[in-house]
């Protein structure tokens, strides 16, 4: 665990160990209320990869745009965005984050700059450009902080956006989720340059790559990262390092990954790694981090209540928002 | 005679062509290891090899190029692309390459090759994931689409494909590969551009394809019940396309309305109200009538969603307004 030399504040330290378990959590429950038909359609979980979601998102400022794909939840969660909201989405209801009418792969929230989940994969590339294009021709300092999996690379999409980026000198933070795997997919099968952030190198862009299931690595190089973006030094390309502990969406079997390799993975588990390090470090008691973890749990629940309670969009929902209204 | 799925028939279609054509390979994401994302290759790679069933990356519009370029170096590709929305980041190489080469080049350079996808809504998958596209495609010169509906046509159609000189699109639809149905254990051939009268009847004809030959013709039995009768006709393919049939059966009815999954403005039933119009103006009673999915990006939310696809209901509302009922 890196130590948390820039971070001395608890109170911070203790926010990066509730926003992983809140995801964790959330997950867990919609995966039941999937298996309860409540959510419908696809449902891909995040579970495993929080050390990122908490780690890279505390490092961007409230006016930072942040653009994602559709495994979603967990930055959308990171990002502020109320469970019940995004609960309320998966479920399809008016209380939802697009009044039920996006679901889990595409979340928004316009005032918290969250500027898209996508569910075409690659597609967010671009459009992520597109807000560091918007951002520096206002001339604020707003940068732009846009995840892809593993799988988007291998889209032209991508090797355009990076082009493009690095072109302009866009003040666009491409961060790269290496879970190794694209569907049943493993990267080194699928990317002809499995280290993937030397990608980078041939857009002439900085790049690293860095340890994603340590939630203090990820948000101080992250940190370093943003600094460096929002100073005026052009795009930056970050590997992190994770594993999707379940199945790529909740259709998926998993008998692709091999047992010895998810164990080993699963020993890195994100938040039990930090939660013994954060008390072995004499930051916090166990029973602490309990009160955390029953806050948490109590949340969530109330999420799924409001959700399962809230009403349907009505049928004039249908029509709008299609175009601006007249 | 043997019961199958949907789901079976394209397997057993794809297994007999790799089996009876060394010139055949599949391509496409997650058809290897994992099995294909509907089930439909599992095993296959046990059977034939990482050579000729080839996972790719995620990279729709070099897979569609690179089944161009080697059918035009002499293999007979299927690329499957995994669902038809995923179509549009190949839309280059399929609609200004793949399906021009063969004029461009005055028959020097052909193209055999097949694109397999998935179409379709109704599985709460959103906006991005729910649409219906085959349309677009069979308004493009060169290209063919075929659209099965069930396990029957889904297996002889694909056996006719395979004798295709030119590119194919292989439409499936998400909502029909668990629907089962009997085929015969004999070798048979379902043939491009003849389309198949589904249900028998005098008073109205219901034109549709895919999913939706199912929907029109719940509501024929539903209307049945009501002392209406209507034919309904399976277009099978919409390029080439089997006018004939139609306009020969709404001579007879006096009535048609056209029911598809895709948007009303400029969707393919469209063309088909404008042939029968052409073709049979004199015999109509009334005009033609259509039923077509709601003109917005398909909503996710559930009760929404049902209202965005056409359904029994909106198909027999649609025949009792145009039978004045
Ligand atoms: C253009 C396109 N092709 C295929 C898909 C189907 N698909 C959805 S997610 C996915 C795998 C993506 O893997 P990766 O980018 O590594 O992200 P991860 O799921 O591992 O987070 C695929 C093939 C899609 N949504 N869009
Ligand atoms: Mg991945």
């Amino acid at each position: 665990m890196k130590q948390a030399t820039k971070i001395a504040d608890k109170a911070v330290l203790l926010d990066y160990y509730r926003q992983m378990v809140q995801i964790r959590v959330f997950e867990e429950r919609a995966a039941e209320q999937y298996m309860l038909g409540k959510i419908r359609g696809f449902l891909h979980l995040y579970i495993g990869e929080e050390a990122i979601a908490a780690g890279a998102i505390s490092a961007l400022g409230p006016q930072d745009y942040l653009v994602t794909h559709y495994r979603d939840h967990g930055h959308a969660l990171a990002r502020g965005l109320e469970p019940k909201v995004i609960m309320s989405e998966l479920f399809g209801k008016v209380t939802g984050s697009s009044k039920g009418k996006g679901g889990s792969m595409h979340l928004f929230d316009a005032s918290r700059r969250l500027a898209g989940g996508y569910a075409i994969v690659g597609g967010q590339l671009p459009i992520a450009a597109g807000l560091a294009l918007a951002s520096s021709l206002q001339h604020t300092d707003d940068i732009v902080l846009c995840f892809l999996g593993d799988g988007a690379l291998n889209e032209g999409e991508f090797h355009e956006s990076m082009n493009l980026a690095s072109l302009w000198r866009l003040p666009v933070i491409y961060f790269c989720e290496n879970n190794l795997y694209g569907m049943g997919a493993p990267v080194e099968e699928m990317v002809a340059a499995p280290e993937i952030h030397r990608i980078a190198e041939a857009y002439n862009m900085p790049s690293q790559r860095i340890d994603g299931m340590d939630v203090l690595q990820v948000h101080e190089i992250t940190s370093e990262v943003v600094q460096h973006v929002r100073d005026g030094n052009g795009p930056y390309f970050v590997e992190a390092m994770t594993y999707r502990f379940r199945g790529h969406s909740m259709a998926d079997p998993v008998n692709y990954r091999q047992k010895e390799e998810e164990e080993k993975w699963m020993a890195k588990d994100p938040i039990s790694t930090y939660k013994a390090w954060l008390i072995q470090s004499d930051i916090a008691s166990k029973e602490e981090l309990d009160v955390v973890n029953q806050a948490v749990e109590l949340e969530i629940e109330e999420a799924v209540e409001l959700a399962d309670q809230s009403p349907f969009p009505p049928p004039e929902a249908l029509y709008e928002d299609v175009y601006a209204q007249s | 005679m043997a019961d199958i799925s949907y789901r079976d028939a394209v397997t057993i279609a794809l297994r007999e062509a790799l089996r009876e054509d060394d010139r055949m390979f599949i391509m496409g994401e997650d058809i290897g290891l994992y099995g294909g994302p509907y089930a439909v290759t599992k095993g296959f790679v046990e059977e034939f090899g990482r050579e000729r069933v080839i996972d790719t990356p995620i990279s729709e519009s070099a897979m569609v190029g690179a089944g161009t370029g080697s059918a035009m170096g002499g293999m007979h590709p299927v690329v499957e692309i995994m669902t038809i929305n995923f179509t549009l980041l190949a839309m280059d190489q399929i609609v200004n390459h793949a399906a021009k080469l063969r004029y461009m080049s005055a028959g020097q350079y052909t193209v055999p090759m097949i694109i397999r996808t998935v179409t379709g809504g109704g599985a709460q998958l959103a906006a991005t994931h729910s649409q219906s596209l085959e349309g677009w495609f069979a308004s493009v010169p060169g290209l063919k689409v075929v659209t099965p509906a069930t396990p029957y046509d889904a297996l002889g159609l694909f056996r006719s494909v395979r004798n295709e000189q030119d590119p194919v699109i292989f439409v499936e639809h998400i909502l029909l590969y668990s629907t089962r149905g009997e085929v015969p254990d004999d070798h048979y051939l379902v043939p491009l551009g003849k389309a198949d009268v589904k249900r028998r009847g005098d008073d109205l004809t219901l034109v549709a394809y895919s999913r939706m030959v199912q929907v029109a013709l719940d509501a024929a039995e539903e209307l049945a019940g009501r002392g209406i009768n209507a034919e309904v006709i399976d277009l099978r393919s919409l390029r080439p396309l089997d006018i004939g049939t139609v306009v020969e059966s709404v001579k007879r009815t006096g009535h048609a309305i056209v029911v598809e999954e895709a948007w009303r403005t400029g969707g393919f039933g469209a063309e088909i109200a404008s042939q029968i119009q052409e073709q049979a103006f004199d015999h109509l009673d009334a005009p033609i009538g259509r039923v077509a999915g709601a003109e917005v990006p398909t909503p996710y939310s559930q009760p929404l969603e049902m209202l965005a696809i056409p359904s029994l209901e909106s198909v027999v509302a649609a025949v009792e307004s145009a039978l004045g009922r």
